[in-house]
């Protein structure tokens, strides 16, 4: 359980938005088996994802989508095969990785800033330094005047926000996201989408992102990968990526077409 | 302040009744001829407190349940953190502790005289083995139902094992600790007393039993009214304590019995909200959180 970085990195959101000081992670799987002991939930996975990219993640519930995010994010072993950060072998959870829950992974003693504030204080962020870090992260989720409520006093969607500036807020090389949407409204998760990909914007991040809903990853993805029983069914290129002009987009509708059916639906 | 007047008439009730039965020495089946009424024993109490003993009792027994406790909460939620998050710990300190904690702590006090050199720390050690089993167990429990995304949310900030136990284990697990805590002290203060009745020099107990052996009935009436008002006043201690570190639990804003959400409502202290907040919107979202 050691921190693989401890460099302390210039992070704040202007300093990411103006240059990019962080630079996406490169994540790769080869023949691997994925799930808890006795009970893999994929097998034989082999998957690349490029440093900054988006990749998006659908597939039917319980076939191991987020058994996926908590072996990207070093959380469970591997079965077998291989799994790699940038080359090297990934052994186990860092703040390289930050993982963003479906809901309620906020600790609900903290305000809504001493959430923002964990990661840049465990990175060793003097004290001054991340509540303001901390403050400007809730700005740009838009919630700069909720800094000192408590997470039950918010909205869910509230706090899917909060749990956003947290992941980013310690500028990791990659963030995972399992359904980080799935329990908002209809309206509530186009506005996240739009602020995610506002937010994600010149953080160079690699982003993993886990959904069910297949619009929110042909919008979102530079790929979206399919799962399907037991393993990985294929990967393949989106077409203009978040594009909202572009859901008629021929090559789009073709590709959402194929990947309802090969979802079985 | 309706609900102030109710808790004075029913203390004022339940004196007048024991002052009537006493006064009219009743004798149905209960014999109320022996008692001292609610006068004697007041006038007892008057002048036990104009007296030096008095005092000393107290700060004896007070030290003797605060040193007891304090090193029981300590201990408890040490072992109970331990053997909740390891299972090395929980094989090896789980059966010595399975046996013990059937034991009576009062029982332990031919073990306390044989281990201590003197009545004091045996008293202190009884009072802890009372106290340490409630915060233990609930510690124990507390942290096993820790929700499991809170960890792991940070360990993927690159937080190690000391950082997980400050900042989410024992913040998570501190209202089933305080459930502990309160039981603990209920436990330390009838163990306190009744080591001090055995074994003990000064304090409430030694005083009382004293009381009772030179056949001085108010006396012994001054002493129980002194432990309960002692025990009243360190478990409402524990309990304002807990209610004031987990202010973040989330609380419904329906409040049992209080029908009006007038004025009347704010049982506790209303102006107690979270001192770190200056003035402005904050304070009043502070204010409005404590209300509900």
């Amino acid at each position: 359980m050691s921190t693989s970085s401890e460099t302390v990195l210039s992070t704040s959101p202007d300093a990411i938005a103006a240059g990019g000081a962080v630079h996406g992670t490169r994540l790769a799987l080869s023949g691997a088996s994925l799930g808890r002991p006795g009970a893999p939930a994929l097998d034989g996975v082999d998957l690349d994802i490029a440093p900054g990219e988006i990749l998006t993640v659908v597939g039917p519930s319980g076939c191991g989508k987020s058994t996926l995010l908590r072996t990207l994010a070093g959380l469970l072993p591997l079965l077998a095969g291989e799994i790699t950060q940038d080359g090297s072998p990934l052994t186990g959870p860092s703040a390289d990785r930050a993982l963003v829950f479906q809901e309620d992974a906020l600790l609900p003693w903290r305000t809504l800033r001493a959430n923002v504030e964990l990661p840049l204080a465990i990175r060793g962020v003097p004290r001054a330094e991340r509540r303001e870090q901390a403050q400007a992260w809730l700005e740009r989720v838009g919630l700069g005047t909720q800094a000192r409520q408590l997470p039950h006093r918010v909205s869910g969607g509230q706090r899917q926000r909060v749990q956003l500036a947290r992941a980013l807020a310690a500028g990791p090389r990659a963030v995972l996201m399992d359904e980080p949407f799935g329990a908002l409204d209809a309206q509530t998760r186009a506005g996240m989408q739009g602020l995610l990909v506002e937010v994600l914007h010149g953080t160079g991040a690699t982003v993993v992102f886990v959904t069910h809903d297949v619009d929110e990853a042909l919008f979102l993805g530079d790929r979206v990968a399919l799962l399907g029983a037991g393993g990985l069914v294929a990967v393949r290129d989106v077409p203009r990526p978040r594009d909202r002009g572009a859901h008629d987009d021929p090559a789009r509708l073709a590709l959402r077409r194929d990947v309802l059916t090969s979802l079985g639906t | 302040m309706k609900r102030y007047v109710l808790r004075v008439i029913s203390l004022a009730a339940a004196l007048a009744l024991w002052q009537a039965l006493t006064s009219l020495n009743v004798d149905l089946w209960l014999r109320f001829s022996q008692f001292p009424t609610v006068t004697e024993v007041a006038r007892a109490f008057a002048a036990r407190l104009s007296g030096p003993d008095y005092w000393t009792d107290l700060t004896d027994s007070l030290i003797r349940i605060l040193t007891g406790f304090l090193l029981a909460a300590v201990l408890g939620v040490a072992t109970g953190v331990l053997v909740a998050r390891s299972r090395l710990a929980e094989d090896l300190l789980g059966p010595v502790l399975e046996v013990i904690r059937p034991v009576p702590a009062i029982a332990l006090v031919p073990v306390a005289i044989l281990l201590f050199p003197s009545n004091e720390q045996g008293i202190v050690f009884i009072t802890c083995t009372a106290a340490f089993f409630p915060v233990l167990v609930s510690t124990r429990h507390a942290v096993r139902a820790l929700t499991p995304m809170w960890e792991e949310a940070v360990r993927t900030m690159g937080g190690g094992r000391w950082r997980i136990l400050g900042s989410v284990v024992l913040p998570g697990a501190l209202p089933g600790v305080f459930g502990g805590l309160s039981v603990g002290i209920g436990v330390s203060w009838i163990c306190v007393i009744s080591a001090e009745m055995i074994s003990g020099q000064y304090g409430v107990g030694y005083r009382t039993w004293q009381d009772y052996t030179v056949v001085d009935y108010p006396g012994v009436f001054v002493g129980m009214v002194t432990i309960g008002v002692l025990g009243w006043v360190t478990s409402t201690a524990v309990e304002l304590l807990g209610r004031r570190l987990t202010r973040w639990l989330p609380r419904t804003a329906y409040a049992p019995g209080a029908r009006p959400p007038g004025p009347a409502r704010s049982v506790k202290p209303a102006p107690t909200a979270p001192a770190a907040v200056p003035g402005g919107p904050a304070s009043e979202e502070a204010r409005d959180e404590h209300l509900v």
